[in-house]
């Protein structure tokens, strides 16, 4: 997120605080790192390196929040390795512990939209002084998010609606699409080697939520975020023009509807212009 | 006409061409190894198809996931690791949700990829990525113009992760060095594929 998107990271350190949340750096974390590409490599460094990330957060004395769901299945799973295999959680704290860190696997992980979730929908309407009526929201939640179910924190289901209350608290639309839970396309290094491949799953949901008339997408992942940011003007340069959805952030959609200056939520700085749909507002 | 000659004469023949499976090709310990990783649950799988049908990458490419469960099943270590097919799997997780049998199926193609890579088979673009955390511990290091960005933004202009400190640079280093990920991306035999 700090490295792709500093935009969506300013979102989300204006918005956290008037909600009530307080947030610290983390001191020195590397890349999660990636459970589609690293994890694919080797999974002994991928769990090494997130093992040390949650060091950090336990050594600071908090939980890991990440606005990222590439992020939270890396850390969600690499805890899982080690609460289940004891003998994976020696290895690790045997190398960690080579480099000074110390580890007990005692931090949790956590994503925003959980925390912020957790709030209660009655007191973000509440925060509401912009509400966002008649705003069409294609709604994507990304798949690490809720999968695998076992290991989420999310009452189990087949049709999740936490994020879409979380967008019609501003008082958008989040509308009803076709396959809302179908994956961007971007992870498992798909998007990384296979660019067709991958902006074809990204252009299936976007025609799904363009025929359902949205007109703009809510995502809650840096990865699905860059996949339909930089997707939409790959496409419209090969199968033509009819691409344009702007893509927000979470923190932005909700930012927004608070009366946070767009620019203080980076809505400036969008590969899609957001200019369109955040002036109606103004 | 020699291309239709031999055809006819193939056909008189009865000289069918089909794919066989030599017994040459069959790892029987590849399964057992793919078991012991943590897909413990991949022989039980009864080829259904349920994780094909919702797959993503299925839907536009010939990749099959059950054909890759089934020739996991059978052997095929070669075959299966060398596949560039192997890397369409976008990890969305459906495949697992759905499986009948709570087959671990993104766990296995995971597993599988791991060998892979130890094999040499890694796709250049991957690589490049796996370098890139190597020198910075960053996948996706900071560029130029989101560093301009971030100083735009008002937020601070390098983040406070690895690359704003040597001795975090260090130990992530130093984790990489001993779980031999230098050896994977950079050392002899890399660059193979």
């Amino acid at each position: 997120m700090p490295n792709r998107f500093p935009n969506v990271e300013k979102s989300i350190r204006v918005v956290l605080p008037k909600l009530g949340i307080d947030i610290e750096d983390l001191q020195g974390a590397s890349c999660c790192p990636a459970p589609g590409v690293i994890r694919s490599f080797s999974e002994p460094t991928w769990l090494a390196l997130a093992s040390r990330n949650l060091a950090l957060a336990e050594a600071a004395g908090h939980d890991i929040l990440t606005g990222c769901n590439g992020c939270y299945g890396t850390f969600k799973e690499a805890l899982h390795v080690v609460h289940e295999n004891p003998e994976r959680l020696k290895e690790v704290q045997r190398i960690l512990k080579s480099v000074g860190v110390k580890y007990e696997a005692k931090a949790d992980a956590k994503h925003l939209v959980e925390i912020i979730y957790n709030l209660g929908l009655e007191n973000l309407r509440k925060k509401v002084t912009r509400p966002l009526n008649g705003l069409r929201v294609g709604t994507h939640y990304g798949c690490h998010l809720l999968k695998p179910t076992k290991l989420r924190p999310w009452k189990q289901t087949q049709k999740y609606t936490f994020l879409d209350e979380l967008v019609e608290v501003t008082g958008a639309e989040s509308v009803k699409y076709k396959e809302k839970f179908l994956c961007c396309g971007a992870g498992g290094g798909v998007r990384g080697s296979n660019v067709p491949v991958s902006i074809d799953i990204a252009r299936e949901k976007l025609d799904n939520m363009i025929e359902a008339g949205a007109e703009c997408i809510v995502d809650v992942c840096s990865f699905c975020h860059l996949q339909f940011e930089m997707s939409q003007p790959q496409l419209n340069k090969e199968i033509g023009d009819r691409y344009h959805l702007p893509v927000f952030y979470y923190t932005q959609l909700l930012g927004l509807a608070m009366g946070i200056d767009p620019e203080e939520l980076g809505l400036h700085k969008h590969v899609i212009s957001t200019d369109a749909l955040v002036d109606r507002f103004l | 006409m020699p291309d239709s000659t031999t055809a006819s004469k193939d056909i008189l023949m009865g000289d069918i061409s089909r794919e066989t499976i030599r017994s040459a090709d069959i790892d029987p310990t590849f399964v057992d190894k793919i078991v012991a990783a943590g897909a413990d649950r991949i022989r039980t799988c009864i080829q259904c198809g349920t994780c094909s049908s919702v797959c993503p990458s299925g839907r536009r490419t010939a990749f099959r996931t059950r054909e890759l469960m089934r020739k996991a099943l059978l052997g095929l270590k070669e075959d299966v690791l060398s596949s560039p097919d192997l890397w369409l799997c976008a990890t969305c997780l459906t495949c697992l949700e759905r499986c009948p049998r709570q087959i671990k199926v993104t766990d296995a193609i995971i597993i599988m990829r791991n060998m892979a890579v130890k094999e040499g088979f890694m796709l250049p673009q991957h690589r490049k990525s796996a370098q890139k955390l190597l020198q910075t511990g960053h996948a996706v290091p900071l560029d130029d113009a989101n560093q301009e960005m971030r100083r735009e933004l008002g937020i601070v202009e390098i983040p406070p992760t690895t690359h704003s400190s040597e001795q975090a640079l260090a130990q992530v280093k130093e984790i990489m060095r001993q779980t031999g990920f230098n050896a994977l991306v950079e050392g002899e035999g890399a660059g193979a594929n």
